[in-house]
């Protein structure tokens, strides 16, 4: 279940995630579950902490071992800032510091809207089609879904890390790094 | 409570102040608005883990801080473009226990002898205030090498002939070369340039009870997850440990009180929000290049050079796409080597400088470099069909090797910072507005050193290469934001002996209120083309120990 989408727009968006980085070699936003980050990142306060800042993992192995993601939490001013880039000002005059903010949430559902609730079932020219109506929308989508299939794991995305090992990335190395003869041989 | 000093800011300045005051006995409170990451303020000796190998929490969800929507600064190029033609992100170091300190991959070069005299050495600039510092490079060595000691410094006190004197060796020697480093060194070499292994703050072999660095990669833009990198974790740690000083992270200093004569204090806002004062017989002020104008401005203060002189490096990258080599570039600590052969004008770079009726040119240190990591090359690529497949080529990235030149910037009063009319912080301070354009002579150089540096990744083998400046031009349809990327500040709190043309002496002390030093790269007088830190750092020591008296 999506946490904060619709199932019907959480659909709508796999499928355009899935136009903007097409599975390839049985890899691509679909198998990395990137609508499931950007859900994740929608969604980010229905948890507590909030789904904003991964801590580190102990084990140095995000996603690939058995811990269960941690997260920072966020003080006063934090929660403002994203709940704020999230949700938007919605008339709050704590948020409106430099005037009204349209949030994530209000982009998603009315950009979401526009692709129609047919856009799964629609060809993949059609699908282009309508992507390319509104540059700015799908310019946010394809941006969150890069981030989807090779950001961190703990976020929802890259899902397995499956992004890093279609492309030999190694992913977080912090606790082995790499030893010398690997930095400055071949 | 009167402390004997505030320290407006745990960056590298201000870290070394305190570690300073505080082996003196001198009680410190050290302010910082960022959140603290770095140090356990229960143990001190103690560091946190909260750093890890993660490009979305730093990269694109501000983890080190300062948010943006939090607090915003202001750009535009000139009055003619109106209040600002841009609000956002400006410039930021970071905003968080060990400011710009935390996020740099550590490059930490002294200055060359006459970057301290410049107007001595080479003359005046038309439409630029070019000038001699209050110092010379021998008053600054001891310094420097008390700074090297004291963070922990990696390099070979050998390998840079166009390096300046030095009073003796680094405290260790450099860490494991960058494959691609290696490649593009020996094709500089080759054309007659000088690389080196770049000086880092960051450990080759254990050091100041720190680890040595793993190479883990995620170096530039993040906390380091084992502490390698002692700037400004070293002295902070050191000052804290002494029991003297006090760290109070999430407050946000709003003034620096005054009774005309001295400074008394300061006012501050705390993380619950309430405004509260604090006595002091001397304050430090090290906010960095932005925020230190910005507060002097907040603070009435009315010298009118505050904020003038603001000075980025202009940068000049230059990528060549390699089809036969992979540079795994995430492997080891970002930049490796340099070369400075750009600092120092040869008869080339006097001749392009003459054809473009300038008396003189610098360009400033090559930073020989891999590229981004995974998340930020995907959105380098087109989306659709084959992203995936770019991605495992990896063009833009794996293959992919570069040099981005600090190219000095000269001085010019009109670009400055100062107090946007409308746009506010969180707290309901007016935000710092960057007025910015480069000088000519920034064009020039970058004109004449891009072609250069091109033709040594050419050598090295490349199929391609681009160069791109920043700021980019807006005459130029699909350059670079006119927003410097830079990071490195300067300038906005100029040093000099004259109270007409500087607002600082010679050791970092307002004319106007002496027991007030900025601690900063606020106080530079001119930019080189060099990174600011170790500068700032030994600064920072030279003129914490003149107030020590």
């Amino acid at each position: 279940m999506p946490v904060w989408l619709t199932p019907d727009e959480h659909r709508t968006l796999s499928a355009a995630c899935e136009r903007l980085i097409p599975t390839e070699q049985a890899v691509g936003a679909g198998t990395a579950g990137a609508a499931d980050y950007i859900d994740g990142l929608l969604g980010a306060f229905c948890f507590d902490p909030p789904r904003i800042w991964a801590e580190r993992s102990p084990s140095g192995a995000a996603g690939a071992g058995s811990d269960l993601p941690r997260f920072h939490r966020l003080n006063a001013l934090d929660e403002l800032a994203w709940r704020t880039r999230i949700e938007g000002s919605l008339g709050l005059a704590e948020r409106e510091i430099n005037g009204r903010v349209v949030g994530l949430q209000e982009r998603y559902r009315a950009g979401l809207g526009s692709l129609g609730s047919d856009f799964c079932d629609c060809d993949v020219d059609e699908q282009d089609r309508r992507l390319r109506a509104d540059r700015v929308f799908t310019r946010l989508v394809y941006e969150h879904t890069c981030e989807g299939v090779y950001g961190a794991p703990e976020y929802g995305g890259n899902r397995g890390g499956v992004g890093w090992s279609s492309i030999g990335f190694a992913g977080p190395v912090e606790n082995r790094g790499w030893t010398d003869e690997e930095v400055s041989g071949p | 409570m009167t402390v004997d000093a505030v320290i407006i800011g745990s960056g590298p300045g201000g870290s070394t102040a305190a570690e300073l005051l505080t082996a003196a006995g001198w009680t410190v409170v050290i302010f910082e608005k960022g959140r603290n990451h770095l140090i356990d303020l229960e143990d001190p000796t103690r560091l946190k883990a909260d750093f890890s190998n993660d490009e979305i929490k730093f990269l694109e969800r501000h983890f080190l801080g300062p948010d943006p929507f939090l607090e915003p600064r202001t750009f535009r190029r000139g009055e003619e473009e109106g209040s600002h033609s841009f609000v956002g992100e400006v410039n930021s170091v970071p905003s968080t226990v060990g400011g710009g300190g935390t996020h740099a991959d550590g490059k930490v070069p002294r200055f060359r002898e006459e970057d301290f005299a410049m107007l001595s050495t080479f003359g005046p600039q038309e439409g630029a205030s070019v000038a001699d510092w209050p110092l010379d490079y021998g008053d600054l060595e001891p310094f420097y090498a008390e700074v090297e000691r004291g963070i922990g410094v990696a390099g070979d006190a050998t390998a840079n002939p166009l390096a300046a004197w030095r009073s003796g060796p680094y405290p260790m020697a450099p860490g494991a070369p960058m494959y691609g480093a290696l490649l593009s060194s020996e094709a500089a070499e080759k054309l007659g340039y000088h690389p080196y292994p770049a000086p880092g703050a960051t450990n080759s072999v254990p050091y100041g009870g720190r680890a040595a660095c793993n190479n883990c990669g995620f170096c530039a833009s993040f906390g380091c997850p084992v502490h390698a990198k002692g700037d400004p974790v070293a002295m902070l740690q050191r000052a804290l440990v002494s029991g003297n000083a006090e760290l109070r992270p999430e407050t946000f200093v709003s003034r620096i009180r005054s009774d005309g004569r001295r400074a008394t204090g300061v006012d501050f806002i705390g993380p619950d929000g309430v405004e509260r004062s604090m006595d002091a017989r001397h304050v430090v002020l090290a906010g960095g290049a932005v925020e230190t104008p910005r507060l002097l401005l907040l603070s009435g203060f009315e010298h009118p050079l505050i904020g003038r002189h603001l000075m980025v490096h202009f940068q000049t990258m230059v990528a060549g796409g390699f089809a036969d080599l992979r540079f795994h570039p995430e492997r080891g600590r970002a930049v490796t080597h340099l070369h400075d052969d750009p600092v120092v004008p040869d008869d080339a770079s006097k001749a392009a400088a003459r054809e473009a009726g300038l008396p003189w040119m610098r360009g400033g240190m090559v930073e020989h470099s891999g590229s981004v990591l995974p998340v930020r090359e995907a959105k380098l690529y087109p989306f659709g069909p084959g992203h995936n497949e770019a991605m495992r080529t990896s063009p833009l990235r794996d293959r992919l090797w570069a040099f981005t030149m600090q190219g000095e910037d000269l001085p010019v009063a009109t670009n400055r910072i100062d107090l946007d009319p409308s746009v506010r912080d969180v707290r309901g301070f007016p935000a710092a507005r960057f007025t910015y354009k480069p000088h000519r002579h920034e064009l020039a150089a970058s004109n004449h050193h891009g072609p250069r540096l091109a033709a040594i990744l050419e050598a090295m083998g490349a199929e391609w290469t681009s160069i791109a400046t920043s700021p980019g031009s807006v005459e130029t349809p699909g350059s670079l934001p006119e927003v410097p990327i830079s990071r490195h500040v300067m300038g906005t709190v100029r040093m000099g002996t004259d109270p007409a043309t500087s607002v600082v002496d010679g050791e970092g002390r307002l004319h106007d209120l002496a027991n007030v030093i900025v601690a900063d790269s606020s106080v530079f007088v001119t930019s080189t083309g060099y990174g600011p830190t170790l500068t700032l750092a030994a600064l920072s020591a030279r003129s914490t120990t003149a107030l020590l008296g």
